[in-house]
């Protein structure tokens, strides 16, 4: 069925959630591992691109969730039907930032 | 669960949004601006160890965290699993206290 | 043009002569009256006013009497369903029953608290409670924003959109004395707190209303109720 932009956003916005709910444990056992031992390991690019990965879900929930308050904390007005681009062109910019950092 | 703790866990889920939305951007900011500046492990510590103001950002971002990330998987567990009741919620605050865990250790191996 | 109509389980398929200005509605109604008489369909105003010919329209809820054809028809084909989410009695005949049991249970009736000895209750259009009452007031209970709606998909037990929008109108509603049981009533994991602002509702509403924007405004409701200790 084709569906509309929020749709997506919600989409998104859960999907992203899930993948960093099922992340974060690793990502906090990683990190603390990282910085007092040896750092050798993180610098294997798979571990890079999981990080890049786990950067990624969260500007993307970020912008997702931003919609979400947007939405229910604003009285209602039509052009908050356009919020999912904006959520969308966040997270997308963040991807970005990172990449070109790495 | 009553209708009433329902309500509260919504007011919390927002409320810990709110502070997670402040909590990334700076997180984020600190990230990238440790990686496009080269920065080594050791470099980072330096900057983190002994310092209350990392200790307390980066503690209040695990306990943001650990009332976020269950509350959130609590819907999908009732909407995508069709797992309601007192199991799900059980592994739920068993899943809090192991992002608790883990959170906090990642914090105090930074702080000291 | 070729139009798939689901039967039961199955799709039955017919051929239909294509018209100018054609609607799905006749299209249906041709198929009963000329190829198929046990087709099930419900009808009524087929302007537009009453919202009894709602149907999955290419799995878009959609009111079929204002669907032309020329704008779903794809390939020359079409394909047209009962409305979703609701138990089929048979063919494009859906059970309304647990759409407004839920209207009740989401207390989307009105408590008067004044008798026919007292004076009107002054309500001025213009002020904030009535025009955001005056926003959801002209839902007719179609079913098609429940039919959108993802989350009464998954969570049966959700009210859905049509029975929140009429609670928030009635939370509003400065003449009514139930708010607080309605705010009980709306809130939790069967209601306002479960809509995850897919905007599906809105996006599909005939009448353009929004769910979405009243399912808000309840979450702001219960939100401030809980933290004052009213709930």
């Amino acid at each position: 069925m084709r569906q509309h932009a929020s749709y997506w956003a919600f989409v998104v916005h859960r999907v992203s959630g899930i993948a960093l709910a099922a992340f974060l444990p690793l990502h906090f056992w990683t990190l603390g591992n990282a910085l007092s031992g040896s750092l050798a390991w993180t610098e294997a690019p798979l571990v890079k691109l999981g990080e890049w990965l786990i950067v990624v879900a969260l500007a993307a929930h970020l912008g997702g969730g931003l919609r979400v308050l947007a939405l229910e904390f604003l009285p209602w007005r039509d052009w908050q039907k356009s919020l999912a681009a904006g959520a969308a062109a966040l997270a997308l910019g963040v991807g970005l930032a990172l990449a070109l950092a790495l | 669960m009553s209708y009433r703790a329902q309500a509260a866990l919504w007011v919390a889920q927002r409320a810990s949004a709110a502070v997670l939305a402040v909590c990334v951007v700076v997180h984020l900011f600190t990230i990238i601006y440790a990686v496009r500046g080269g920065l080594t492990g050791a470099e980072i510590l330096e900057r983190t160890r002994g310092s209350v103001g990392w200790f307390a950002f980066y503690s209040l971002f695990v306990l943001a965290v650990t009332i976020h990330v269950p509350i959130g998987l609590r819907s999908v567990c009732l909407e995508w699993l069709r797992w309601r009741g007192r199991s799900r919620d059980f592994v739920l605050i068993l899943f809090a206290a192991i992002l608790a865990w883990t959170g906090m250790q990642a914090v105090l191996s930074i702080y000291i | 043009m070729k139009v798939r109509v689901k039967r039961g389980a199955a799709y039955q398929q017919f051929e239909v002569p294509r018209h100018p200005s054609q609607t799905v509605l006749d299209v249906v109604t041709y198929i009963q009256r000329v190829l198929d008489p046990s087709l099930a369909y419900r009808y009524a105003c087929r302007v537009g006013m009453c919202g009894s010919c709602a149907m999955m329209v290419n799995d878009v809820p959609r009111w079929t009497c204002r669907t032309h054809v020329d704008r779903v028809a794809k390939d020359d084909s079409l394909t047209i369903g009962p409305l979703r989410n609701l138990p089929v009695i048979r063919d494009l005949v859906v059970d309304m029953r647990e759409f407004f049991d839920k209207w009740a249970r989401a207390k989307g009736d009105f408590r008067g608290r004044q008798t026919k000895e007292d004076d009107f209750a002054p309500v001025p259009p213009s002020s904030e409670p009535r025009q955001l009452a005056d926003a959801g007031i002209e839902c007719i209970g179609c079913g098609v924003c429940y039919a959108a709606c993802d989350v009464v998909k998954w969570n049966p037990d959700y009210l859905g959109p049509a029975a929140l929008n009429r609670a928030w109108t009635l939370v509003n509603d400065v003449r009514d004395a139930g708010r607080l049981e309605r705010l009980r009533a709306v809130s939790g994991d069967a209601g306002c707190h479960a809509c995850h602002s897919h905007v599906s509702c809105t996006e599909r509403c005939p009448k353009k209303l929004s769910p979405t924007g009243s399912i808000a405004g309840l979450k702001r409701a219960v939100a401030k109720a809980v933290v004052q200790g009213d709930l």
